[in-house]
């Protein structure tokens, strides 16, 4: 029941993720992969703050398992970003194949880490 | 005529129209078609290899789960499988010819939906978070940045891959 509705929600955050990925990109026209540098960073987000309740609030482990490892899994992608750093070397932006890479990972961490905190603190 | 009063357009302009939010034309809709991620099959597609995606982590993470020390391999690896994938893949369908018909469809369900949904940057953020937490600075560090840097290195050499197969094939 639990795989089940993993895989579902995790389905449902792969539709969220195309749907918040084209709508960035049609307002804001930009070289620069924002849409999936913010949907990598808020999911981390979230993912953080799950782990925090399961683990500070005595939270029913079954919660990160449906939505983190759901939806939080299937929304963020490590595939499109590394496939938009190796574009951005294609296209001669170096700095922003950089900056994409490195500042996914350190954005992402910091708002994992810092919702984690977060749960803690309160 | 020096009023510009027809009788068919006087006094439009004071007038506010009470439905300005509908068309002139009722068919105008069908001459301007939704944006592909609007329309429900373009959804469908990306929700079926979304659940496959899932499935097969899900899978992968039970079997080598992490236990908050060492080196997050199940994560690790199917991350870079997915980004050799999706590089192979969007290569693949890019050299074949335009974005339309199965090709989209292709990428919808197994780019967008499977590699994505497959593949997790939240999960990788979650284990360095708890290396760090757990004192282990070293493996964190080390795992954050060799998943970042070989990342790069899948989905590259998937491209490249998928070049050389399409190259091949056009020459025999």
């Amino acid at each position: 029941m639990i795989a089940l509705l993993t895989m579902l929600v995790g389905a449902a955050g792969a539709v969220t993720r195309f749907l918040v990925d084209a709508e960035v990109k049609r307002r804001w026209p930009t070289t620069f992969p924002w849409a999936t540098f913010g949907i990598n960073v808020t999911g981390s987000l979230l993912l953080g703050i799950l782990a925090g309740a399961v683990l500070f609030h005595d939270q029913p482990s079954a919660w990160q398992t449906v939505v983190g490892t759901g939806f939080c899994g299937g929304y963020t992608t490590f595939s499109t970003a590394s496939f938009e750093t190796v574009r951005l070397v294609q296209q001669n932006a170096r700095g922003q194949a950089l900056l994409n890479a490195l500042g996914s990972l350190i954005a992402s961490v910091a708002a994992c880490a810092g919702g984690f905190a977060l749960v803690w603190i309160l | 005529m020096a009023t510009g009063d027809d009788g068919l357009h006087g006094d439009r302009d004071d007038v506010p129209d009470p439905h300005a939010e509908l068309p002139v034309d009722p068919d105008v809709d069908a001459l301007r078609p939704r944006p592909l991620h609007w329309r429900p099959t373009a959804l469908l597609w990306v929700f079926c290899g979304g659940v496959l995606g899932t499935a097969l982590r899900f899978a992968g993470e039970i079997l080598l789960p992490f236990e908050g020390a060492g080196w997050p391999w199940a994560t690790f690896m199917i991350n870079l499988a997915g980004a050799f994938i999706l590089g192979a893949l969007l290569e693949g369908l890019a050299r074949s010819g335009g974005d339309t018909g199965w090709r989209q469809r292709v990428r919808l369900f197994a780019g967008t939906g499977f590699c994505g949904a497959f593949t997790t940057y939240s999960t990788l953020a979650l284990e360095v978070s708890l290396l760090g937490k757990g004192g282990h600075i070293a493996v964190a560090i080390g795992y954050g940045l060799g998943s970042v840097v070989a990342g790069v290195v899948a989905a590259w050499l998937g491209i490249v891959s998928a070049a050389e197969v399409h190259r091949r094939r056009v020459h025999s």
